[in-house]
């Protein structure tokens, strides 16, 4: 067994052996396997390259959207395999928010948030739309700012409030996991402390997995955390434990600002 | 390591050295002062530019006096609302110094007809073929679709009436009918739709779709509830603009629909047209009236089409 890598007991999701590649050699993830750790915080960081976001987006399949890519391995999510899942159902169970904010621009603040439902063609009464509304908009503590515009675009809004719509849209699924793909890059220092502060918050209810070129980032917010080089995991542990004695030489190269 | 000293005599020869021959590509300056004649230069370049613009625009400020001054006095009530006149009105009506009786309703009622009908079967094939284009950027098949797309888009009209008459008068209608014009027009409606359809699809951000998808949103809808939307403005823009092209289409009509001096909203019969009647009153000495009242009506129409088209576009982008 690799000390490198941390062993998470009841692991919300688990990746076995994933391989995924462009085309007929071009690995972009060479055999990850990781455990991720249920109600907490799940960095991965590394170099740009080296394949996290690639990861990520293999966690909810959305690399499958793009042509070419042959992935090898396994994704279980609470022991069911994703590849038993619809995408529909698994993209509902397990949530992602995008490096840019990207609301849908044709739709108000409060069509944003029920998204998820009225595009999927769910019947909801006004009263259950209007209370998933409330909620994820409260979650994100965005309720106050927007409450009197939510019929309005969301085009209005800064950077930091659409990320935070976006957050909401995605919560408004209840998902058992959240992909965050490098969600504060685009954003001031402000609105990325908020974002940062949310995130913590909302660990009690959900587990994030946090893609950030931010090494910082990581270390203020995250629990655990995986470093990444040209593909391979080369460590996953404790974030804390990482930070201050690192195991393996190339994640010491990359914390101490060596490459990357 | 360098001596103080030694860097001191450096810096000191950089600065004498630079200064040097900055005084000589003054004097070379000095020596060609010819700022006069660049500024002529640039004055004569502005002044032919001036004159080419005005040239290029005089045509069309001339077409839209030219149709206003002998179009005009046409236009009245009975001018949309009543069918042509036959020639012994009109004959009668110009020999008294009157103005000529009756209207265009046959031919502007059979242009939105067949404008119509033409959108119906145009617009749903050609934005699903720029969709699909979009869609599969690089691939072998939307390859040779995008080149037949521009091969269609240079056929002449009147083939394509000739098409559309063999196809559609001799083969469905059995005799001349707005279905086969409907038909012609709408072949020269796609490539104009899908080309706009797949640029302006190009123009929508990807993390939309991506939205989309990471929502659990099955493709179809994210194409039609996601992306269409999204590309509302851009959509319109084309159709308005392949609407606005087709309105003045002639020659195919000629060969598909004949004319009609009646108005008439059955699709399997022979139907006029605007761009049809202009014709019509062409060869008759007694309506040349109406050939400029029609004129004007048909471009005014066309433009504002045009105008509208670039308002939605400013509108949402």
């Amino acid at each position: 067994m690799n000390d490198k890598i941390l062993q998470i007991s009841n692991p919300v999701l688990s990746i076995i052996d994933l391989s995924i590649s462009y085309g007929e050699d071009k690995y972009a993830v060479k055999n990850v396997s990781a455990d991720v750790k249920r109600n907490a915080i799940t960095a991965i960081m590394g170099p740009s390259g080296c394949g996290k976001s690639t990861l990520l987006r293999a966690i909810n399949r959305m690399h499958e959207l793009y042509p070419n890519i042959h992935t090898k391995g396994e994704i279980k999510l609470n022991e069911e395999s994703i590849y038993d899942m619809s995408t529909t159902k698994l993209r509902r169970k397990i949530g992602m928010v995008f490096q840019r904010p990207n609301p849908f621009p044709t739709m108000s603040i409060y069509e944003n948030v029920i998204a998820g439902y009225s595009l999927n063609g769910s019947k909801l009464k006004k009263s259950e739309k209007d209370e998933i509304v409330e909620s994820s908009l409260t979650d994100v503590g965005l309720l106050d700012e927007v409450k009197d515009s939510l019929n309005k675009k969301g085009n209005f809004l800064s950077g930091g409030q659409q990320q935070r719509l976006c957050i909401a849209r995605t919560l408004a699924f209840k998902p058992d996991v959240i992909l965050m793909d490098e969600p504060t890059s685009a954003l001031d220092p402000l609105s990325t402390a908020k974002i940062e502060d949310l995130l913590v918050e909302l660990k009690a209810h959900y587990s994030i997995i946090l893609v950030t070129h931010n090494m910082s980032q990581a270390a203020r917010i995250s629990d655990n955390a995986m470093f990444m080089y040209l593909g391979e995991l080369v460590e996953y542990d404790k974030t804390k434990k990482m930070f201050t004695n690192p195991k393996d030489s190339r994640t010491e190269g990359y914390l101490t600002g060596k490459f990357g | 390591m360098q001596s103080p000293q030694l860097s001191m005599q450096l810096a000191k020869s950089l600065f004498v050295n630079t200064h040097r021959s900055m005084n000589k590509r003054k004097a070379l300056i000095d020596e060609k002062d010819n700022s006069n004649w660049r500024e002529r230069k640039s004055k004569l370049f502005f002044g032919t530019v001036v004159v080419l613009a005005t040239l290029t625009i005089s045509p069309i400020l001339l077409i839209v006096y030219e149709l206003l001054a002998k179009g005009l006095k046409q236009i009245n009530f009975d001018f949309f609302f009543k069918v042509a006149p036959d020639t012994l009105q009109a004959m009668t009506a110009v020999r008294n110094g009157e103005i000529i009786p009756g209207g265009i309703a046959n031919g502007i009622t059979g242009t939105l007809l067949m404008v119509v009908v033409a959108s119906v079967i145009a617009i749903p094939v050609s934005l699903l073929i720029g969709i699909f284009l979009y869609e599969n950027q690089g691939k072998k098949y939307a390859s040779l679709i995008r080149g037949l797309t521009d091969i269609l888009q240079g056929v002449p009209s009147v083939v394509l009436g000739l098409i559309a008459y063999i196809w559609i008068v001799q083969g469905v209608t059995k005799g001349f009918s707005a279905l086969a014009g409907s038909v012609a027009l709408a072949i020269m409606m796609l490539p104009l739709i899908i080309r706009s359809t797949e640029e302006t699809m190009k123009m929508i951000p990807i993390s939309i779709k991506e939205a989309g998808a990471a929502l659990g949103v099955p493709y179809h809808k994210i194409i039609l509830k996601v992306m269409i939307p999204s590309g509302f403005s851009g959509l319109m823009t084309g159709i308005l603009l392949s609407i606005s092209r087709v309105l003045g289409e002639t020659a195919p009509l000629m060969l598909t629909t004949l004319g009609s001096t009646t108005v008439n909203f059955n699709i399997v019969k022979p139907t006029s047209a605007v761009p049809l009647q202009i014709w019509e009153f062409y060869n008759n000495p007694n309506m040349i009236d109406l050939v400029w009242s029609s004129s004007l009506f048909l471009m005014a129409f066309v433009l504002t089409l045009n105008i509208i088209a670039k308002r939605i576009s400013m509108k949402f982008s």
